[in-house]
């Protein structure tokens, strides 16, 4: 008889495979991550990184293969879906604030419109959110005014705002400017401490040293190469993240 | 100048343009809520959807806007016998109308759906990722940006309404066009004067639309 695992991963894809045409982006994904874990994803552009990470919030679909959050298979749509999809926060390069409401705004509207919460009690949750990722001074603003580096962090605060099971972070520093990054990478910090779950794709070595548990090197849609983050950078086993870091580490 | 002045008097040319200032009004407010919602169905997920809103563009857009209020007054109400009001002129006033709104209504869409694309992807999928489904986050998301980025072509499609009401009178409507032939008949002395009085009018009706179109899209135009 099978024993039952000790803890039940919180995200789970089994042998997920797409393709965008002839281009087999993911080949035979298998990962778990665990609760209060922060995984950090690597590897060279095109290498399937981002369809990973959108692929678990199902904003892109799998060809075949199982993507679980909490156990629970992710529906192919409607209202299943949007209620899982709310359990999984996702911030993106881009940032994505919606351009024409303001800050609070942008915090409060899913609370409000997917949760039911209450105008008011969302109000306070998402000053609480914009205190602690150190914008609420800027909330009635529209995104516009505000610096890169502080939209990403209302972006954090929105999707925190939906008291997520965990969170995925797309590459969210690399559209800053250098002098914003740390702001960012700091409340992301401080979010992994807090035992937030997070998968986040990211080229900071100084973050996934920091923050990550586990570091995920993909390339060419395949997961080459898993470790902590100590033994990754300093010893990796495969050639790619050899050849990988090499040339991340001349810059 | 006293013929101009006695022209006035004798017919009822500011009613004429009242009449098309209505018909406009009317036509303007059902059109944009017919064509908004044939823009959502267009960039919906649902195919048949689409399919509908394709369909419905494709086809108003492509027939004249004469055929199809020709069609409401001799089609819908002589042979199919369909009456929007017990008052003879109300109810050609109403097909006209139905008519307008039909036709223009494909033309919001596309004005509406040319805004769409003025919004960037990440809009949506930020809004998906919060966990809104299609029809809320095109309503809360997509739709007010693209609004204000579709201002300027709707302005447009509000003149054509406008000037597009005349034939309104193909419709048994009476209205500027109607009266327009009516006096060139009786007063075919003075025939620019008159054609003057009514291409002035509706210079002075269509400026300030466009006027206010353009001050409106800078004004509300969404900041990134
Ligand atoms: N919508 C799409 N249609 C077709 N091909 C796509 C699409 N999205 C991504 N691809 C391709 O799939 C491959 C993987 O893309 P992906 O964005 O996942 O890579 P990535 O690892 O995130 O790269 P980067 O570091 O540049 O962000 C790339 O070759 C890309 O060109
Ligand atoms: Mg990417």
């Amino acid at each position: 008889m099978a024993t039952e695992p000790a803890v039940r991963p919180l995200v789970e894809l089994k042998n997920v495979n797409k393709h965008f045409g002839a281009l087999h982006v993911l080949q035979n994904i298998n990962l778990e991550v665990t609760k209060g874990e922060v995984v950090v994803v690597i590897g060279p552009s095109g290498s399937g990184k981002s369809t990973l990470c959108r692929a678990i919030n199902r904003l892109e679909t799998i060809d075949t293969g199982e993507i679980l959050i909490d156990g629970k298979r992710l529906p192919s749509e409607g209202k299943g879906l949007a209620a899982l999809r709310a359990d999984v926060g996702m911030v993106f390069q881009s940032f994505n604030l919606f351009a024409h409401k303001s800050i609070l705004e942008n915090v409060t509207l899913g609370p409000v419109k997917v949760k039911k919460m209450k105008p008011d009690a969302a109000k306070d949750l998402a000053m609480g959110l914009l205190e602690r990722v150190g914008v609420a001074n800027q909330a009635q603003k529209l995104p516009a005014q505000l610096s890169g580096g502080q939209q990403q962090r209302v972006a954090i605060a929105r999707a925190l705002a939906m008291k997520p099971k965990v969170m995925l972070f797309d590459e969210p520093t690399s559209a800053l400017d250098p002098e914003m990054i740390n702001e960012v990478l700091d409340t992301m910090v401080e979010l992994a401490r807090e035992g937030m779950t997070m998968i986040v794709i990211t080229h900071e070595m100084g973050f996934a040293r920091k923050a990550a548990d586990r570091v995920i090197f993909m390339a060419d849609g395949q997961i080459v190469e898993q470790a902590t983050p100590e033994e990754f950078f300093t010893n990796p086993r495969s050639e790619r993240a050899k050849d990988f870091l090499g040339k991340i580490l001349e810059h | 100048m006293d013929r101009f002045l006695s022209l006035f008097q004798d017919y009822d040319i500011l009613g004429a343009f009242w009449a098309n200032i209505q018909l406009t009004f009317w036509a303007a407010l059902g059109s944009f809520v017919l064509g908004t919602i044939l823009a959502l169905m267009r960039i919906s997920p649902v195919p048949s959807f689409q399919w509908v809103g394709a369909s419905y563009v494709n086809i108003f857009r492509n027939t004249p806007l004469t055929i199809i209020i020709v069609f409401g007054v001799l089609g819908l109400y002589s042979q199919l016998q369909v009456q929007l009001n017990e008052n003879f002129n109300l109810n050609f006033f109403m097909l006209a109308i139905v008519g307008l709104t039909v036709y223009h209504a494909a033309f919001v869409c596309e004005a509406i759906r040319s805004g769409v694309n003025t919004v960037p992807l990440g809009q949506a999928e930020a809004a998906r990722a919060i966990g809104l489904s299609f029809f809320p986050a095109a309503w809360l998301i997509i739709l007010p940006q693209a609004l204000r980025g579709a201002v300027a072509p709707l302005g447009n499609v509000l003149i054509a309404l406008t000037k597009n009401s005349t034939v309104a009178t193909a419709g048994s409507v009476a209205e500027t066009s109607g009266l327009m032939r009516t006096m060139l008949e009786f007063n075919g002395d003075i025939a620019l004067l008159i054609f003057l009085i009514f291409a002035v009018g509706f210079v002075i009706i269509v400026i300030p639309i466009g006027l206010a179109t353009t001050w409106l899209s800078k004004k509300l135009a969404v900041a990134r």
